[in-house]
Protein backbone atom coordinates (compact mmCIF):
# COMPACT_ATOMS: atom_id res chain seq x y z
CA UNK A 1 0.00 0.00 0.00
CA UNK A 2 1.29 3.47 -0.82
CA UNK A 3 1.91 5.81 2.11
CA UNK A 4 -0.92 8.21 2.95
CA UNK A 5 0.14 11.49 1.39
CA UNK A 6 -2.67 13.39 3.08
CA UNK A 7 -0.37 13.41 6.12
CA UNK A 8 2.35 15.52 4.43
CA UNK A 9 2.75 18.68 6.46
CA UNK A 10 1.29 17.12 9.58
CA UNK A 11 3.05 17.74 12.89
CA UNK A 12 3.44 15.08 15.59
CA UNK A 13 3.84 15.05 19.34
CA UNK A 14 7.61 14.72 19.96
CA UNK A 15 7.10 13.28 23.44
CA UNK A 16 8.99 14.53 26.49
CA UNK A 17 11.99 16.88 26.31
CA UNK A 18 15.40 15.22 25.89
CA UNK A 19 17.82 16.04 28.70
CA UNK A 20 21.39 15.93 27.39
CA UNK A 21 23.85 15.00 30.13
CA UNK A 22 27.64 14.98 30.09
CA UNK A 23 27.39 11.27 30.83
CA UNK A 24 25.18 10.67 27.76
CA UNK A 25 27.59 12.53 25.49
CA UNK A 26 30.56 10.55 26.85
CA UNK A 27 28.60 7.33 26.38
CA UNK A 28 27.70 8.21 22.78
CA UNK A 29 31.25 9.30 21.90
CA UNK A 30 32.60 6.05 23.34
CA UNK A 31 30.02 4.07 21.36
CA UNK A 32 31.29 5.54 18.08
CA UNK A 33 34.86 4.92 19.24
CA UNK A 34 35.66 8.62 19.47
CA UNK A 35 38.36 9.17 22.10
CA UNK A 36 38.73 12.92 21.58
CA UNK A 37 39.40 14.37 25.05
CA UNK A 38 36.90 17.22 24.59
CA UNK A 39 34.02 14.83 25.36
CA UNK A 40 35.33 14.32 28.89
CA UNK A 41 37.21 17.54 29.65
CA UNK A 42 35.09 20.58 30.47
CA UNK A 43 38.08 22.91 30.68
CA UNK A 44 39.18 21.87 27.19
CA UNK A 45 35.66 22.35 25.88
CA UNK A 46 35.59 25.87 27.33
CA UNK A 47 39.04 26.60 25.89
CA UNK A 48 37.58 25.75 22.47
CA UNK A 49 34.84 28.32 23.04
CA UNK A 50 32.05 25.99 24.14
CA UNK A 51 29.67 26.63 27.01
CA UNK A 52 29.78 22.96 28.04
CA UNK A 53 30.75 19.54 26.64
CA UNK A 54 29.72 19.42 22.95
CA UNK A 55 28.14 16.33 21.39
CA UNK A 56 29.45 14.65 18.22
CA UNK A 57 27.77 16.03 15.08
CA UNK A 58 25.46 13.05 14.54
CA UNK A 59 24.06 13.14 18.08
CA UNK A 60 21.11 15.22 16.88
CA UNK A 61 19.92 12.12 15.05
CA UNK A 62 19.73 10.23 18.34
CA UNK A 63 17.38 12.86 19.70
CA UNK A 64 15.35 13.03 16.49
CA UNK A 65 14.88 9.25 16.46
CA UNK A 66 13.33 9.44 19.92
CA UNK A 67 11.12 12.40 19.04
CA UNK A 68 10.21 11.13 15.58
CA UNK A 69 8.37 7.97 16.63
CA UNK A 70 4.98 9.61 16.01
CA UNK A 71 5.01 9.45 12.22
CA UNK A 72 6.87 6.13 12.20
CA UNK A 73 4.10 4.53 14.28
CA UNK A 74 1.07 6.40 12.89
CA UNK A 75 -1.25 3.67 11.55
CA UNK A 76 -2.85 6.18 9.18
CA UNK A 77 0.51 6.62 7.41
CA UNK A 78 0.80 2.90 6.68
CA UNK A 79 4.56 2.56 7.06
CA UNK A 80 5.57 -1.12 7.12
CA UNK A 81 8.86 -1.18 9.02
CA UNK A 82 9.91 -4.50 7.48
CA UNK A 83 10.15 -2.61 4.16
CA UNK A 84 12.03 0.38 5.54
CA UNK A 85 15.68 1.25 5.08
CA UNK A 86 17.40 4.49 6.01
CA UNK A 87 17.82 6.58 2.85
CA UNK A 88 19.30 9.93 3.74
CA UNK A 89 20.25 11.98 6.79
CA UNK A 90 21.11 15.59 7.34
CA UNK A 91 21.96 17.50 10.54
CA UNK A 92 22.10 21.28 10.17
CA UNK A 93 23.27 22.92 13.36
CA UNK A 94 22.64 26.45 14.50
CA UNK A 95 25.06 25.44 17.24
CA UNK A 96 26.37 22.19 18.71
CA UNK A 97 24.24 20.23 21.14
CA UNK A 98 25.69 20.79 24.62
CA UNK A 99 25.54 18.89 27.88
CA UNK A 100 22.93 20.64 29.99
CA UNK A 101 20.57 21.23 27.06
CA UNK A 102 16.96 20.29 27.55
CA UNK A 103 15.79 19.84 23.98
CA UNK A 104 12.29 20.10 22.62
CA UNK A 105 11.32 19.22 19.06
CA UNK A 106 8.90 20.01 16.28
CA UNK A 107 8.31 16.87 14.24
CA UNK A 108 6.74 17.09 10.78
CA UNK A 109 6.25 14.89 7.75
CA UNK A 110 8.00 17.18 5.25
CA UNK A 111 7.37 15.20 2.06
CA UNK A 112 6.54 11.85 0.52
CA UNK A 113 7.79 11.26 -3.01
CA UNK A 114 8.36 8.44 -5.45
CA UNK A 115 11.77 7.04 -6.34
CA UNK A 116 11.27 4.26 -8.84
CA UNK A 117 9.05 1.70 -7.16
CA UNK A 118 9.92 3.03 -3.72
CA UNK A 119 8.61 5.93 -1.70
CA UNK A 120 10.80 8.38 0.19
CA UNK A 121 9.35 9.60 3.49
CA UNK A 122 11.02 12.77 4.74
CA UNK A 123 10.68 13.49 8.46
CA UNK A 124 11.91 16.82 9.79
CA UNK A 125 12.75 17.30 13.47
CA UNK A 126 13.62 20.86 14.47
CA UNK A 127 15.36 20.90 17.86
CA UNK A 128 15.51 23.88 20.19
CA UNK A 129 16.07 24.48 23.87
CA UNK A 130 13.10 24.84 26.17
CA UNK A 131 13.90 28.57 26.20
CA UNK A 132 13.38 28.67 22.43
CA UNK A 133 16.99 28.83 21.24
CA UNK A 134 17.30 26.99 17.89
CA UNK A 135 19.85 24.15 18.05
CA UNK A 136 19.60 22.01 14.91
CA UNK A 137 17.36 20.67 12.17
CA UNK A 138 17.51 16.93 11.59
CA UNK A 139 16.13 15.57 8.32
CA UNK A 140 15.64 11.82 8.01
CA UNK A 141 14.58 10.19 4.75
CA UNK A 142 13.21 6.66 5.09
CA UNK A 143 12.88 4.45 2.02
CA UNK A 144 9.63 2.49 1.92
CA UNK A 145 10.57 -0.26 -0.49
CA UNK A 146 8.14 -1.20 -3.23
CA UNK A 147 5.17 0.87 -2.06
CA UNK A 148 5.07 3.59 -4.73
CA UNK A 149 1.61 3.94 -6.30
CA UNK A 150 1.35 1.58 -9.26
CA UNK A 151 4.38 -0.44 -8.15
CA UNK A 152 3.99 -4.23 -8.39
CA UNK A 153 4.65 -4.66 -4.68
CA UNK A 154 2.66 -1.60 -3.64
CA UNK B 1 42.70 17.87 19.70
CA UNK B 2 44.23 19.96 22.45
CA UNK B 3 45.70 22.29 19.84
CA UNK B 4 42.24 23.65 19.14
CA UNK B 5 40.40 24.28 15.94
CA UNK B 6 42.33 24.06 12.66
CA UNK B 7 42.95 27.38 10.95
CA UNK B 8 41.13 28.01 7.68
CA UNK B 9 44.19 29.92 6.45
CA UNK B 10 46.14 26.69 6.05
CA UNK B 11 43.38 24.84 4.18
CA UNK B 12 42.98 24.77 0.39
CA UNK B 13 40.77 23.18 -2.21
CA UNK B 14 41.94 19.65 -2.94
CA UNK B 15 43.38 19.02 0.52
CA UNK B 16 42.99 15.34 1.42
CA UNK B 17 41.92 14.00 4.79
CA UNK B 18 42.72 10.37 5.49
CA UNK B 19 42.10 7.74 4.28
CA UNK B 20 41.41 6.14 7.62
CA UNK B 21 40.04 2.70 8.37
CA UNK B 22 37.55 1.93 11.12
CA UNK B 23 36.80 -1.60 12.32
CA UNK B 24 33.22 -2.52 13.16
CA UNK B 25 32.43 -5.69 15.06
CA UNK B 26 29.27 -7.04 16.68
CA UNK B 27 30.20 -5.64 20.07
CA UNK B 28 30.46 -2.18 18.52
CA UNK B 29 26.99 -2.51 17.00
CA UNK B 30 25.46 -3.55 20.32
CA UNK B 31 27.20 -0.70 22.09
CA UNK B 32 26.00 1.78 19.45
CA UNK B 33 22.44 0.46 19.67
CA UNK B 34 22.42 1.14 23.38
CA UNK B 35 23.99 4.59 23.24
CA UNK B 36 21.89 5.73 20.25
CA UNK B 37 18.69 4.12 21.57
CA UNK B 38 18.27 2.38 18.21
CA UNK B 39 17.27 -1.20 18.94
CA UNK B 40 16.24 -2.31 15.45
CA UNK B 41 17.03 -6.03 15.66
CA UNK B 42 18.59 -6.25 12.17
CA UNK B 43 21.65 -4.66 13.81
CA UNK B 44 22.20 -7.42 16.36
CA UNK B 45 20.17 -10.54 15.48
CA UNK B 46 21.06 -12.80 12.55
CA UNK B 47 17.54 -14.22 12.63
CA UNK B 48 16.01 -10.75 12.35
CA UNK B 49 18.42 -9.82 9.57
CA UNK B 50 17.51 -12.99 7.69
CA UNK B 51 13.78 -12.30 8.04
CA UNK B 52 14.42 -8.86 6.52
CA UNK B 53 16.13 -10.47 3.54
CA UNK B 54 19.66 -9.51 4.58
CA UNK B 55 22.67 -11.85 4.39
CA UNK B 56 23.60 -11.09 8.00
CA UNK B 57 23.54 -8.35 10.62
CA UNK B 58 24.30 -4.90 9.17
CA UNK B 59 25.72 -1.81 10.85
CA UNK B 60 23.45 1.13 11.65
CA UNK B 61 23.68 3.69 8.85
CA UNK B 62 24.04 6.35 11.52
CA UNK B 63 27.04 4.52 13.00
CA UNK B 64 28.74 4.56 9.59
CA UNK B 65 27.92 8.26 9.28
CA UNK B 66 29.35 8.86 12.76
CA UNK B 67 32.66 7.24 11.68
CA UNK B 68 32.79 9.63 8.72
CA UNK B 69 32.13 12.40 11.23
CA UNK B 70 35.10 11.31 13.33
CA UNK B 71 37.45 11.83 10.39
CA UNK B 72 36.10 15.38 10.03
CA UNK B 73 36.02 16.35 13.70
CA UNK B 74 39.53 15.01 14.35
CA UNK B 75 40.79 16.98 11.35
CA UNK B 76 38.94 20.13 12.39
CA UNK B 77 40.15 19.81 15.99
CA UNK B 78 36.70 20.51 17.40
CA UNK B 79 33.44 18.53 17.12
CA UNK B 80 31.57 21.83 17.32
CA UNK B 81 33.08 22.90 13.99
CA UNK B 82 30.67 20.81 11.89
CA UNK B 83 27.70 23.00 10.96
CA UNK B 84 25.98 20.87 8.37
CA UNK B 85 26.47 17.14 7.80
CA UNK B 86 24.50 15.14 5.25
CA UNK B 87 24.63 11.86 3.37
CA UNK B 88 22.71 9.31 1.39
CA UNK B 89 22.94 5.68 2.48
CA UNK B 90 23.83 3.73 -0.65
CA UNK B 91 25.08 0.40 0.65
CA UNK B 92 25.06 -1.85 3.68
CA UNK B 93 27.95 -2.79 5.95
CA UNK B 94 27.52 -6.49 6.83
CA UNK B 95 29.14 -7.34 10.16
CA UNK B 96 29.78 -11.06 10.57
CA UNK B 97 30.47 -12.99 13.75
CA UNK B 98 33.88 -14.20 12.60
CA UNK B 99 35.64 -10.84 12.37
CA UNK B 100 35.23 -7.10 12.08
CA UNK B 101 34.15 -5.24 8.95
CA UNK B 102 36.39 -2.43 7.76
CA UNK B 103 34.97 0.96 6.83
CA UNK B 104 37.36 3.28 5.00
CA UNK B 105 36.72 7.02 5.08
CA UNK B 106 38.49 9.66 3.02
CA UNK B 107 37.75 13.37 2.74
CA UNK B 108 38.58 16.11 0.26
CA UNK B 109 38.19 19.85 0.71
CA UNK B 110 36.08 20.90 -2.27
CA UNK B 111 34.95 24.47 -1.51
CA UNK B 112 36.07 27.45 0.52
CA UNK B 113 33.08 29.44 1.79
CA UNK B 114 32.92 32.77 3.58
CA UNK B 115 33.68 33.18 7.26
CA UNK B 116 36.34 30.46 7.44
CA UNK B 117 33.92 27.73 6.48
CA UNK B 118 34.93 24.91 4.12
CA UNK B 119 33.13 22.02 2.44
CA UNK B 120 34.53 18.53 2.93
CA UNK B 121 33.22 15.76 0.67
CA UNK B 122 33.67 12.24 1.94
CA UNK B 123 33.95 8.82 0.37
CA UNK B 124 32.98 5.97 2.67
CA UNK B 125 33.56 2.39 1.53
CA UNK B 126 33.20 -1.10 2.92
CA UNK B 127 34.41 -4.07 0.91
CA UNK B 128 35.44 -1.63 -1.83
CA UNK B 129 31.90 -0.45 -2.49
CA UNK B 130 30.47 2.90 -1.47
CA UNK B 131 28.19 2.69 1.58
CA UNK B 132 27.63 6.44 1.85
CA UNK B 133 27.10 8.70 -1.16
CA UNK B 134 27.10 12.48 -1.40
CA UNK B 135 28.49 12.60 2.14
CA UNK B 136 29.28 16.25 2.80
CA UNK B 137 30.20 18.35 5.79
CA UNK B 138 30.32 22.13 6.11
CA UNK B 139 33.07 22.82 8.64
CA UNK B 140 33.56 26.17 10.34
CA UNK B 141 37.30 26.61 10.86
CA UNK B 142 37.04 30.10 12.33
CA UNK B 143 37.65 30.15 16.06
CA UNK B 144 34.42 30.36 18.01
CA UNK B 145 34.11 33.07 20.63
CA UNK B 146 33.96 31.89 24.24
CA UNK B 147 30.65 32.00 25.97
CA UNK B 148 28.34 31.75 22.96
Amino acid sequence: MPLNRALVGRSYDPGPPFDVSRQKIREFAAAIGDEAPVYADLELARALGHRDIPAPPTFGSVVSLQMGQGPRRDPRLGLDYSRVVHGEQRIEGSRPIYAGDTLVGEVTIASIRNAGGNELLEILCALATEAGEPVCRVTSVLVSRGTAPGSDRG
Amino acid sequence: MAEGRRSAAAVGIGDRIGPRGFELDRARLVRYAGAALDFNSIHWSDQAAERAGLPEVIAHGMLTMALAGRLVTDWAGDPGAVEDFSTRFSGMVPVGVEGPAMVVVEGTVTELLDGGRVVVELTVEAGRSAVLKAARAVVNLAPSSPGI
